[in-house]
C-alpha cells in the first residue's frame, strides 16, 4: 500500500508510546498483527488506538488475542440494566480465569454493551456522532458500533457503575435504549422519501410510530421472544424486511406504473434495443412488458407484481405510481427453531395518508403482538408460531380476513374437514358486496 | 462515597426523529425524488422534482469506530462535505453534498485518509458484522477478522462496479446466524454434539427450557453422577448449538470441530424473482483465524464463476437458478455431496420431481 500523504491523519496510524494514556503496557499481539495490514481499513488498528487510550481496551485486546489463539469465545451473559428498564444492555463478564481463579484480563472484566436506537433511518450530524464519542470516552471504552444487525448504535465496553451514568447523559440529549432478549426490538427503515424516489411511503414515520408504540414491551422485556419490525419504501427491500421482521411493512402503489416515453427512447438510443430486451422486457417475472416498433413501453399494469426491476434499471424512465400504500408480511426469522421463515403477506395493500390508516396500522401491530404473547410458546418467534397453528387461525386471532394474495397457491392436500363450507363462501361473498 | 443519589427516571423518548438530524436537502425534497444514477462507482446522484441534487458519496467503515476515527472521518465530513451523515444497514457511511465540485475533493480526502469510496450499484459492498469473539456470548469464531480479511481481498471489487449486479456477503459466528441471508454467507457449522459439564448443569440451566429449545428433541433430563443433568442422543443431535445459549455448560464450540460452512443465493429484495434463502454450497472449511484463507479461497472461486458465467442484472441467487445446481457445481469446481440433499422439514419440496435435466 502507497504511503500515506499525511500518516498522523490515516487509519493506519498508531500514536507514538510518548502519547500513551494508559497504564498497562500492551500484549503482545501477533495473530491480530496480521490484521492490520491490507488495503481495508483495519479494526485491528482501531483497537490499538483505544488501547493507547485505556486499560479496558488493553487488557480487552490480550483476551481477543487469546481466542484468536485457541479459537474460543470467553464472555457470559449476566444481569445489568439500568433504573426502570430490564432491558437494553448486553452484559459481557470474562469467563476467562488464569490459575489462581483470577481474571486473566482483569480491567476487562466486565464489557457491557449499551444499545441506543438511533435516529430514524439512521441520519447523523457529525455533532452528533462526535458528542455520543465524547459520551462514550467519559463511561465507557470508546469503541462504538454503527450498527448492529437489529440497527442500533452499540455502544461496546464499560462496566456496571458507568451504564447508568452513560444512559442518563445520552437519554437527556433526546436518545433511549433499545430491545434486547424477549421484547420489541429496535428497528431499522431504509433511506426512503429522504433521498430515494422509489419510496411508496413514510418510512421513519412507520417505524417511529409502530416501534414508539411498544417501548414498554422493549424496555420491560416479557414477551415471548423477539419482536422485530422493519421498514422499506418499496419492494427491494433494502432493509431486509420479509426474512428478518416478524411485522415487515414494505411500500408500494396499486394504480399504473409512470412511464416517460420519451426517456425510454432516450434509454433505448443511449444503450441499444438488444440491451433493453434482454435486461428488461425479458426479466419482467410477469411477462407484463412489452415493446413496441416504435420503442415505446407497453406496461400490463394489471399483471404487473411491483417487484422494482425495470424501475431499477430505468429510474429515469419508469416510477412507481401515484396511488401508494404498503403491503404488510409477518413472521420472517432466521434458523432457530424450525428453520428459516419468510414474512407471508397478512395485507396485500393499506393505504398510509390519514391519521386513521396510521392508526389502522398499529392496531394491526397491537392486535398480533397481543395474540401472540398470548399464545406462543416461550421462545416462539411470531412465525414460528404461524406455522404452528396455521396461518387461518393466526388471521382468525388478529381479526384479518382470508386473501387470495396471502398464498402462492390453494391447498393441495385433501385430509381436511369442509363442513362450514357455504359460510365461508358466505362471508366472502358479503366482503365482495362490500367492496 | 457518598450517599447515592435517587435514581433518574428514564425518559422513555423511543426511536428519535431522523429529521432533526438530516441533510437539508432531504428534508426539502422529502418524498419528492425524481431519478437518480451513478456517475462513478461509490457515488449516487440523485434528482429531485424540484430539481435540487444531491451526490452522495459512499465510504466503507469498520464498523466498530474509536474516537480518533470517528474524528478524522467527520472533519472530513465537516471540511468537505455538509456535516451529514447516514449509515447504510452494511455500515457504509453515505456522505452527500449539493455542489458536485465538491464530490472528487471529498472521495480524495476518504481515500487519503485509508477509507475506501464505493459499495454502489453492482459492486462488492461491505460484508454484513455481527460480534464475534469481541463481544458475543456463544461465538465460534470471530467476526471483525473475517470481514477484515475478506474486504481486504474484495477491495477492488469494492471500489468499481464490475459484477453482474450486487453482491451481498453475510458471515456468522454460530448457526443463528445473525449476519442473515446473503448472495454468499459464511456462516459456522458445528460437527459435533455439545459437550456437557455435568457439575454446572443444575445450577446454570433451567432444564425444561433446554429440553424445549432443542429442535430435534435429542436432550433429555437425567441424573449423572448423582446429580440432575441433562444428556444427548447423540445419534439424533444435529450440532445445531440451539442448546448452549440457554445452557452454557453445554459447550458446542470447538476449535477444531466448528467449521465453516459457505451457502449461496440468499436475496431480500423482490426484483425480479420473489427473496430467496441461501442454500449449502460448501462445509468443512476449517475456522482458521487470522486470515481464514481456506475460506476466503471458496468464496473467490464462486465469485469468480459468478463475475463469468452471470448476465447482467442476475444476482448470484437468479444466477443459479437459469443455469442449474448441477452447472455451478462445475463452474465452481466445488464438490456436490449427500450433504446437500436436504433432510429438514418442507425436504421434498426441494427435490428434482420432473425431466428438467440440463446436458
Amino acid at each position: 500500500m502507497a504511503q500515506p500523504k499525511n500518516p498522523e491523519k490515516h487509519c493506519t496510524y498508531i500514536p507514538p508510546e510518548s502519547e500513551k494514556k494508559s497504564s498497562k503496557p500492551m500484549y503482545d499481539t501477533p495473530m491480530l498483527d496480521q490484521l492490520v495490514d491490507g488495503p481495508w481499513p483495519s479494526f485491528v488498528s482501531g483497537l490499538k488506538r483505544l488501547a493507547m487510550n485505556n486499560n479496558m481496551m488493553v487488557d480487552l485486546m490480550g483476551q481477543l488475542e487469546h481466542s484468536y489463539n485457541t479459537r474460543l469465545g470467553y464472555w457470559k451473559g449476566g444481569t445489568v440494566s439500568i433504573f426502570g428498564y430490564g432491558g437494553g444492555i448486553i452484559p459481557r463478564f470474562t469467563e476467562l480465569m488464569g490459575d489462581d481463579g483470577e481474571p486473566m484480563f482483569p480491567e476487562a472484566r466486565e464489557f457491557h454493551t449499551v444499545r441506543v436506537m438511533p435516529p430514524a433511518g439512521m441520519h447523523y450530524s457529525t455533532d452528533l456522532i462526535r458528542k455520543f464519542s465524547s459520551t462514550w470516552q467519559k463511561y465507557g471504552s470508546g469503541m462504538i458500533a454503527f450498527h448492529g444487525q437489529s440497527g442500533d448504535i452499540m455502544f461496546i465496553g464499560t462496566d456496571t457503575d458507568n451504564i447508568q451514568g452513560f444512559f442518563d447523559e445520552v437519554n437527556e440529549y433526546g436518545f433511549d435504549l433499545g430491545g434486547a432478549g424477549p421484547a420489541v426490538r429496535t428497528s431499522m427503515s431504509c433511506v426512503g422519501a429522504a433521498r430515494c424516489e422509489h419510496s411508496c411511503t413514510n418510512e421513519q414515520k412507520v417505524q417511529r410510530l409502530l416501534v414508539n408504540n411498544f417501548l414498554d414491551d422493549m424496555h420491560r422485556p416479557a414477551l415471548p421472544y423477539k419482536f422485530k419490525f422493519k421498514v422499506s419504501g418499496c419492494s427491494n427491500d433494502c432493509v431486509n424486511s420479509i426474512q428478518r421482521a416478524d411485522m415487515a411493512i414494505i411500500g408500494t402503489w396499486r394504480d399504473d406504473m409512470k412511464v416517460d416515453q420519451g426517456e425510454v427512447k432516450a434509454f433505448i438510443k443511449s444503450k441499444s434495443r438488444k440491451y433493453v430486451i434482454d435486461n428488461i422486457i425479458s426479466r419482467c417475472p410477469t411477462n407484463a412488458l412489452s415493446l413496441n416498433d416504435d420503442d415505446t413501453l407497453s406496461v400490463d399494469n394489471r399483471n404487473c407484481v411491483r417487484c422494482m426491476h425495470c424501475i431499477n434499471v430505468m429510474t429515469k424512465a419508469l416510477s412507481p405510481g401515484d396511488d401508494r400504500g404498503v403491503t404488510v408480511l409477518m413472521g420472517g426469522k432466521r434458523t432457530l427453531k424450525i428453520g428459516d421463515t419468510m414474512g407471508t403477506v397478512i395485507v396485500p395493500f393499506m393505504k398510509l395518508e390519514s391519521d386513521e390508516d396510521y392508526d389502522a396500522l398499529k392496531e394491526i401491530a397491537e392486535n398480533t403482538i397481543d395474540f401472540w404473547a398470548e399464545n406462543a410458546l416461550e421462545h416462539e418467534r411470531c412465525g414460528e408460531m404461524i406455522d404452528r397453528i396455521g396461518l387461518v387461525n393466526f388471521l382468525e386471532g388478529i381479526e384479518i380476513d382470508v386473501d387470495p394474495n396471502m398464498i402462492n397457491h390453494p391447498r393441495i392436500s385433501s385430509y381436511v374437514r369442509m363442513d362450514t363450507w357455504d359460510e365461508e363462501v358466505d362471508k366472502w361473498n358479503q366482503r365482495k358486496a362490500a367492496v | 462515597m457518598t450517599e447515592k443519589a435517587k435514581p433518574r427516571t428514564p425518559i422513555e423518548s423511543g426511536v428519535p426523529d431522523g429529521m432533526q438530524y438530516m441533510h437539508p436537502v432531504y428534508l426539502k425534497n422529502f418524498g419528492n425524488w425524481k431519478y437518480h444514477d451513478r456517475p462513478r462507482p461509490g457515488v449516487l446522484h440523485h434528482v429531485a422534482k424540484s430539481g435540487d441534487e444531491v451526490w452522495t458519496v459512499r465510504v466503507g467503515t469498520h464498523r466498530q469506530l474509536g474516537p480518533y476515527e470517528i474524528d478524522l472521518l467527520c472533519d472530513i465530513v465537516d471540511k468537505y462535505a455538509d456535516g451529514f451523515v447516514r449509515f447504510t444497514i452494511r455500515s457504509n457511511m453515505e456522505v452527500s453534498v449539493t455542489d458536485e465540485s465538491k464530490v472528487a475533493p471529498l472521495i480524495q480526502a476518504f481515500n487519503d485518509a485509508g477509507y475506501p469510496v464505493g459499495g454502489t450499484g453492482n459492486s462488492i459492498t461491505m460484508i454484513s458484522h455481527t460480534q464475534g469473539w469481541l463481544h458475543c456470548d456463544i461465538p465460534a469464531t470471530d467476526a471483525a477478522g473475517v470481514v477484515k480479511s475478506l474486504m481486504d481481498e474484495l477491495h477492488d471489487e469494492f471500489i468499481s462496479e464490475q459484477m453482474p449486479n450486487r453482491v451481498h456477503i453475510t458471515t456468522s459466528c454460530c448457526q443463528i446466524n445473525c449476519g442473515g441471508q446473503g448472495d454468499i454467507a459464511i456462516n459456522i457449522q458445528h460437527t459435533k454434539p455439545p459437550k456437557i459439564n455435568h457439575d454446572l448443569v443444575a445450577n446454570a440451566c433451567e432444564r425444561p427450557s433446554v429440553v424445549a429449545r432443542c429442535p430435534v428433541a435429542a436432550i433429555r433430563p437425567a441424573i449423572v453422577n448423582g446429580k440432575p443433568s441433562l444428556e444427548i442422543d447423540e445419534k439424533k443431535c444435529i450440532c445445531c448449538g440451539a442448546c448452549f445459549p440457554p445452557c452454557p455448560p453445554m459447550q458446542i464450540n470447538d476449535p477444531e470441530h466448528s467449521k465453516l460452512a459457505v451457502w449461496v443465493g440468499g436475496k431480500n429484495s423482490n426484483a425480479r424473482s420473489k427473496p430467496m434463502f441461501h442454500k449449502l454450497v460448501a462445509a468443512g472449511i476449517p475456522n482458521n483465524p487470522p486470515r481464514w484463507i481456506e475460506a476466503k479461497d471458496v468464496v473467490m472461486q464462486i465469485l469468480h464463476a459468478y463475475k463469468k458465467d452471470a448476465r447482467d442484472w442476475e444476482r448470484m441467487g437468479d444466477w443459479v437458478e437459469r443455469i442449474g445446481w448441477p452447472r455451478f457445481f462445475e463452474l465452481t469446481e466445488l464438490p456436490f455431496t449427500k450433504f446437500h440433499v436436504d433432510t429438514w422439514r418442507g425436504a421434498r419440496h426441494t427435490l428434482n420431481a420432473s425431466t428438467h435435466i440440463r446436458f
